[in-house]
């Protein structure tokens, strides 16, 4: 298999090689905040650290922990750390809770962001002669920007087509001859159902998709990847450590590589914070080393996946993640085990159950019991009891098969679960554990 | 030579069968028989109705699971061993019953049993071989009104 590198030194560099730069990076990041930023300097005087505690990667521990909420505390300009006249961009996060994040950009982080997307766009096949659709949404939402800089770095032909109307995006398509589509997996997977709706499959030149924003599961990706009759490749990042590109998949499509070079990531145990050895599942953390404006030190994402440094088949080196498997902030102990809603939803998906769902958690004679309220559909509907409890046994043993526990599955009336805010409660712990 | 059946999901607690009835009550609908499979969560219903078709858009109108499955309605003397018979029929050309149930109706002076098996043209078959003609929707709705 042909392998397309960007930056080949730096993608395929040994791991000596991105050790070295990471610690040099490291060390001189933290001492750069800790002289510029009131709030970092606070925060690790409060923790007893001083930038000379951090001589390398080793130290990283050391550092307390960044959040959403400090960056919620410290809007707009309180982690700075350039001087605003060096900056020359603002990007912000969707904000569905609270107060907006915003993060800022000099020209030099601008065109390292780029840098990391350009990397994504060659590992699925990009070049100088490729037309690269992005219908990622342009604007505060670091989507659209992010997959257009790398696009320029690379030389392909960018159509900036921003996102909706799907009559247009599919004209554009075919006239245009695109052939890298970058969007959101759920739009992929509307655009493939509209193009072959319309028989206009063999009108478009697409042969290869990056798809990150949001959660999709692998059958998802082959969903979309027989339909258009292209190669999806994953992508991630998140607009406090950049936008797009922190990680992006290889022809391999089994993690994605994370730009070592630019970010260090760690897993951490989302309850105690202690750090977790490679392959083990918790929760991410980034280290931002080479931004000027907007560097993050031991960012939590929330995100649940696992480290892997086993060698890639493409030969890159950089450290690979999974798919997130769920948000540490909605993560169930039960019965020791860690379940995320993530799980059941992939679970009922694939059984033809919709997303409306409900977990109960309580506990009875000293023992966790968890149920999985499911409402009904027509299509999961029979008049005999014998299919409708076939279904629902099925569903247990996926479930089973999932999560590693033992799960009661109870069917309710359509719309009967609460929605509130078109949001529904997802989680009911009646435990009462804290 | 089926009736339309109308099967309802409903959940297994308090008021659920009030509010079911009701609604065909408000409007107008009328019941001529009605069994129910339970198991400790939920419930399946399966009646039969004067009017089939608005009773399910009435039902989905009011967010209920429901669907319409065509089974067999046979009429039998109101009297022991009429039943016998007509199982045996079906026992004896391997017709397996997924479920049954019965109603009677003052028009006539005779009892009527449901049948749901998984093949319909094979139980009409050998009831018709029998001399047993299994009745249709149309016959069914004789048996309604006053």
């Amino acid at each position: 298999m042909k392998e397309n590198y960007y930056q080949p030194e730096i993608e395929c560099a040994s791991r000596e090689q991105i050790r070295a730069w990471q610690d040099e990076r490291l060390v001189k990041t933290v001492r750069r905040v800790y002289d510029n930023v009131d709030y970092y300097r606070n925060l690790m005087k409060r923790k007893g650290v001083t930038p000379d505690d951090i001589q390398s990667v080793e130290d990283l521990h050391k550092l307390p922990f960044l959040t959403k909420d400090d960056l919620r505390e410290a809007y707009p300009y309180g982690l700075l750390a350039t001087p605003l006249s060096d900056c020359v961009r603002i990007q912000s996060t969707s904000g569905t809770t609270g107060r907006r994040v915003v993060a800022f950009y000099t020209q030099h982080d601008i065109d390292l962001w780029d840098d990391c997307c350009a990397r994504a766009i060659v590992a699925a096949g990009g070049s100088k002669d490729d037309v690269v659709h992005v219908c990622y949404g342009y604007g505060l939402f670091t989507g659209g920007p992010g997959l257009n800089g790398g696009s320029h770095k690379v030389g392909s032909l960018t159509l900036p087509m921003s996102s909706g109307n799907t009559e247009r995006q599919i004209q554009f398509m075919c006239d245009l001859g695109s052939t890298i589509l970058c969007c959101t997996p759920s739009y992929a997977a509307y655009l493939a159902e509209s193009i072959c709706e319309r028989g206009l499959r063999d009108q478009i030149k697409l042969k290869a998709g990056i798809f990150g924003a949001e959660a999709w599961s692998e059958e998802m990706r082959q969903d979309i990847q027989n339909k258009l009759g292209i190669k999806a490749y994953d992508i991630y990042g998140l607009t406090e450590i950049s936008g797009p590109g922190v990680s992006f998949e290889c022809s391999a499509q089994t993690g994605m590589h994370i730009n070592e070079d630019h970010f260090i990531a760690e897993i951490i145990n989302p309850v105690t914070g202690e750090v977790l050895p490679d392959g083990e599942k918790g929760e991410l953390v980034f280290t931002s080393i080479t931004k000027e404006a907007f560097p993050l030190l031991r960012y939590r994402t929330r995100d649940i996946c696992v480290l892997t440094r086993e060698k890639c088949s493409c030969g890159r080196t950089h450290v690979k993640m999974s798919k997130p498997m769920g948000r540490s902030d909605d993560m169930l102990i039960v019965k020791g085990v860690n379940v995320f809603p993530s799980q059941i939803e992939t679970v009922l998906l694939n059984k033809g159950y919709p997303a409306n769902y409900q977990i109960v958690v309580s506990r009875e004679h000293n023992s966790d019991r968890l149920e999985v309220k499911v409402e009904m559909t027509p299509e999961m509907f029979s008049d005999a009891l014998s299919q409708v409890s076939a279904r629902e046994k099925e569903l247990v043993e996926a479930l089973k098969a999932m999560l590693g526990i033992y799960a009661e599955v109870k069917l309710v009336a359509p719309k009967s679960i609460a929605r509130s805010e078109g949001k529904a409660v997802r989680i009911i712990d009646n435990r009462k554990l804290y | 030579m089926t009736v339309k059946q109308i099967s309802v999901f409903v959940e297994n607690k308090p008021g659920q069968l009030a509010e079911f009835t009701k609604l065909l009550q408000q409007n107008k609908i009328d019941i001529r028989a009605l069994s129910i499979a339970d198991t400790e969560d939920f419930g399946i219903l399966r009646i039969i109705v004067d009017d089939s078709y608005k009773a399910v858009c009435v039902l989905k109108e009011a967010g209920y699971v429901c669907s319409v499955t065509p089974v067999l309605a046979v009429e039998i003397e109101d009297r022991p061993g009429s039943l016998v018979r007509v199982l045996d029929i079906l026992g004896d050309n391997g017709v397996n019953l997924e479920y049954s149930y019965a109603f009677i109706t003052r028009k006539r002076d005779s009892a009527y049993m449901i049948f749901r098996v998984a093949d319909n043209d094979r139980a009409i078959e050998v009831l018709n071989q029998n001399g047993i003609k299994p009745i249709c929707q149309g016959e069914l709705s004789e048996l309604f009104g006053e």
